[in-house]
């Protein structure tokens, strides 16, 4: 075993022990802090993959946005959420059942799948990742070259009708969260 | 470079299950949406994994079409918090509650 492997295999049962707790825990914001060290484990192997532009977009948008978002409301809504009662075993059986039949059909899938047990190819050495991703996203002609060729993948359009959706859920989770007597004032 | 693609795909299908089981079992709407969380997270491992082993094979056409759409996958999850949130604190205030099961403004 190579000490790539002895990583990933410690990144995986780190993630997978937090899921865990995240579903499991007793108190909702313990299961949020929880959370948060899922969220970092999928940083590491985000780091193995050698995805390093989506390691920092882990790091600063889930941890420092959505997971801080998380813990914001379950503070907001206290009363209720501090001692969550476990939920009934007629609740927790059913569940248990329908996500282990997942689990076997998923791991089905990738036995099944030809390639599954493919290494990784070389990284091409005169890629720069963060550079040609900023370009497939934002270049309308997405004009991004590597190995001497110029590759034309332009997703501008995907990525801007993102933002939109991005720029409208933020208009309508302020509309909500607003109370109407604050808004009737303004 | 020794890990197999299956290894990543093994860990993605188990986060996933784990969060589908958060989401199903959980009463209170933040615990479901934290659920939801982690299943979102299985599935840009899986994309970033599919991204490094197939995308970056020599003569791939589009060689970062995995990271853009993980990229996507993100600003989608950050919409849906951001909603997600804003909704359970609107019925909290009406309600003075987030058990799923007791929010039946829209049932008939």
């Amino acid at each position: 075993m190579t000490a790539e492997q002895g990583l990933f295999l410690c990144a995986a049962a780190f993630t997978l022990a937090s899921a865990v707790m995240v579903v499991s825990a007793r108190r909702l914001i313990h299961a949020a802090l929880w959370l948060i060290a899922v969220l970092s484990g999928v940083a590491i192997l985000y780091a193995l993959l050698q995805a390093s532009f989506l390691v920092v977009v882990q790091v600063v948008i889930y941890i420092g946005a959505i997971a801080v978002l998380f813990i914001f409301a379950i503070m907001l809504t206290r009363r209720q959420t501090d001692h969550d009662a476990p939920s009934r075993w007629t609740r927790r059986a059913p569940a248990f059942l329908i996500s282990l039949l997942t689990l076997g059909a998923l791991s089905g899938i990738v036995l099944a799948f030809p390639e599954a047990g493919r290494l990784p190819p070389p990284m091409p050495p005169d890629l720069d990742a963060v550079n040609a991703l900023g370009a497939a996203l934002l270049s309308p002609t997405g004009a991004a070259a590597y190995a001497g060729v110029l590759f034309h993948e332009s997703y501008v359009l995907p990525f801007e009708v993102a933002s939109v959706l991005l720029l409208a859920a933020l208009v309508g989770a302020i509309y909500l969260a607003t109370t109407e007597r604050r808004r009737r004032e303004s | 470079m020794s890990i197999p693609l299956s290894w990543y795909l093994f860990l993605a299908a188990a986060l996933f299950c784990t969060g589908l089981y958060g989401a199903l079992s959980r009463r209170n709407a933040i615990a479901i949406l934290l659920g939801v969380e982690l299943m979102l997270n299985a599935v840009n491992v899986n994309l970033i994994a599919f991204w490094r082993y197939l995308d970056l094979r020599p003569n791939d056409p589009a060689p970062m079409n995995g990271q853009a759409f993980a990229v996507i996958v993100f600003a989608v999850a950050a919409a849906e918090v951001a909603v997600g949130l804003a909704l359970i604190l609107s019925v909290y205030r009406r309600r003075k509650t987030v058990a799923a099961d007791e929010v039946n403004l829209l049932k008939w």
